[in-house]
């Protein structure tokens, strides 16, 4: 019985525990790239390609309107204030951002790089990023009190040997020409996104039209919803509404989530496994104890217990086991959890963490407790309707001969 | 249902069983019949393999016969549901075994006390009260709290018949039920089943190879080969 309850607590344990790990990672993920680039991007209107056919028949209005191969697009979005006042009627968004981006090179006292700039209203911004929390040298009120502030990457700002207050030089060249303007370094923030921290430069939307020479449109529209899940959809309600071509996260990260899918997987299969084990052990212990107890079986069936009642001594025992089990598997996995949550390891390049990140989530408790109980239940039928079926004649007539 | 009335309480007539599979099969009782009234005590004696045990067995309803009946207290049982022979033998027959078959995780008061919680006719505490009184007259009232396992031969024999009387059955079974103690524990054992069995009314019937046991009885019924003689 004490090996029964020990694959109990082992499997509720590491079931708890590897959901924790596991989705604590992918959690993470998805909250950085929530953070960094928002839950869906507006970008790109969709040119009309359809096409038209007659239906036949005399009624030369009848036709139909068929889909062209493959899709075309004009780039950036020409009325960002038009398409964000369309957006901001979809009940699930929460906020919108006009982003205007381009390609400059940055001097600074110490080299001369290419970086991307990203012109933000930071308030609207604020409202689909992490921006505020991703500050990590020089603060938020130093940008917005200057018009020429900007927030740079801190892999950028290693790089270039820029620290807050330091002023460096943005060269933008164009058909129209070149120019240079001098700027200053606000703040300094850190996704931990190797791709975004090294090359992405945020400065005021004005600044950086009259540096890309573009007073107006927007390059894309950062888009933050209330349902991250929904994200699919509401691209989709998107584009048919606005007709501009709109990304999810999920889609935009396939690649990265489809990794974690793969760990998903991999972890679940170690604990189905585990709960497999503990789930033949408590069959073994119970189908033993059915051996061993077959006289006492006899003699509870003599006294005029009925089979259901010796079915439920053993489903009861194995209730007791379960219970113990799980709540010890349950204190055992958050304790664990807990554990591995202060591991220190260092992470960086698609998020930025020092520690083990861990998912705190009552589910993975529920899941382990649910599926520990199928298990075991499932187990405990087939020794206790056994037992059930003992015959005490025969168990009798065999001990007393 | 059919009913049988007056003193006795159980009868079973040209009960037949056989045991065993294919050619192993042996035809163990060849059309049995049997009865008895209330207060006696019967001793059914014969050499091992004569079908002592497979009868007594039919009679307490822990086996079913291949064919004939066995009426319980007025009522047929041979035929009936497992339900309805569970509930009978809780009700009416008590069993004392030749090995005690006690629940040696249990104390001697929780023993007494399992037929009576089955039956659910008492209260925890009248039952507590019941199994002592009861394990006092079989001289066992010091020792209400000991395990099973703490427990002689002859005591572990005393609680089982204390346990088999708890639900105040009116047929007391018991199969050698002192085959497996010494002489003066057996003497002891018996005569205070059967004194309990008649001051309660109650049929006994016992199972024993032991003579001096047999004739002390109100009627031996020898058997052999499955018949009685």
């Amino acid at each position: 019985m004490l090996m029964s309850l020990a694959c109990i607590v082992l499997g509720v344990g590491l079931f708890i525990v590897t959901q924790a790990t596991t989705s604590g990672f992918e959690d993470f993920f998805i909250k950085t790239i929530l953070g960094t680039n928002g839950a869906i991007r507006v970008e790109d209107k969709i040119q009309d390609t359809l096409r038209s056919m007659s239906a036949g028949g005399n009624d030369s209005t009848s036709k139909f309107q068929i889909r062209g191969e493959g899709q075309k697009y004009i780039e950036g979005i020409e009325e960002p204030n038009i398409v964000m006042s369309g957006l901001r009627e979809f009940s699930n968004i929460s906020g919108v951002s006009e982003v205007l981006h381009g390609s400059v090179l940055l001097h600074s006292a110490f080299k001369t790089e290419g970086v991307q700039i990203y012109g933000i209203n930071l308030e609207d911004h604020l409202r689909v990023s992490d921006l505020e929390h991703q500050i990590v040298e020089g603060d938020l009120a130093d940008f917005r009190a200057s018009p020429s502030g900007t927030i740079l990457g801190k892999d950028m700002a290693d790089r270039l040997q820029l620290n807050v207050g330091d002023s460096f030089i943005l060269d933008a060249s164009d058909k129209i020409g070149r120019q240079q303007r001098r700027f200053r370094v606000s703040a300094i923030y850190q996704t931990g996104v190797a791709d975004i921290d090294r090359v992405r430069l945020y400065a005021h939307m004005e600044e950086c039209r009259s540096l890309l020479h573009k007073p107006t449109g927007a390059s894309f529209i950062q888009v933050n919803i209330r349902d991250k899940d929904r994200a699919p959809e509401d691209a989709l309600r998107i584009e048919a509404v606005l007709h501009y071509s709109a990304h999810s996260w999920q889609e935009r990260e396939k690649s990265w989530l489809g990794v974690f899918r793969a760990l998903r997987i991999s972890s679940a299969i170690t604990v189905s496994v585990f709960t497999l084990i503990a789930g033949l052990a408590m069959f073994n212990t119970l189908a033993m104890m059915v051996l061993e107890k077959t006289k006492d079986i006899a003699i509870l069936r003599s006294m005029g217990y009925t089979r259901d009642d010796i079915s439920g001594i053993f489903l009861w025992q194995a209730t007791i086991v379960l219970v113990i089990g799980t709540v010890v598997g349950v204190i055992v996995g958050a304790g664990v959890t807990y554990a591995v949550s202060r591991v220190h390891i260092s992470i960086s390049g698609i998020f930025k963490t020092d520690t083990f990140i861990v998912a705190w989530s009552i589910w993975h408790y529920v899941q382990a407790v649910l599926t520990a109980i199928v298990m075991v239940m499932i187990a405990s039928l087939v020794p206790s309707r056994r037992a059930a079926r003992l015959e005490p004649g025969d168990v009798i007539r065999g001990t007393a001969q | 249902m059919a009913q049988l009335n007056g003193n006795i309480a159980l009868r079973c007539t040209n009960v037949h069983r056989s045991l065993g599979q294919g050619e192993n099969r042996v035809h163990v009782l060849r059309g049995v019949s049997f009865e008895a009234k209330r207060g006696e005590v019967h001793a059914i004696v014969g050499p091992s393999g004569c079908g002592k045990s497979t009868l007594l067995y039919l009679l307490g309803l822990l086996d079913r016969p291949d064919s004939g009946e066995i009426w319980i207290n007025g009522e047929l049982m041979s035929n009936t549901v497992d339900a309805a022979r569970t509930a009978a033998r809780g009700e009416h027959i008590g069993f004392v075994f030749q090995f005690h078959f006690l629940m040696l995780e249990f104390t001697a008061l929780e023993n007494v006390m399992m037929p009576m919680r089955k039956l659910g006719r008492l209260s925890v505490a009248e039952m507590a009260e019941r199994a002592k009184m009861l394990l006092a007259s079989v001289g066992l009232g010091e020792k209400t709290h000991r395990l099973g396992t703490q427990l002689s031969g002859g005591e572990q024999q005393r609680v089982a018949i204390a346990r088999a009387l708890a639900n105040q059955p009116s047929i007391l079974l018991a199969d050698e039920p002192t085959g497996n103690l010494d002489a003066k524990n057996s003497t002891m054992v018996f005569d205070m089943m059967t004194r309990l069995a008649r001051e309660n009314g109650q049929a006994i019937i016992l199972v024993t190879h032991n003579p001096e046991i047999a004739n002390r009885c109100d009627l031996v019924r020898p058997m052999k080969d499955g018949l009685f003689v």
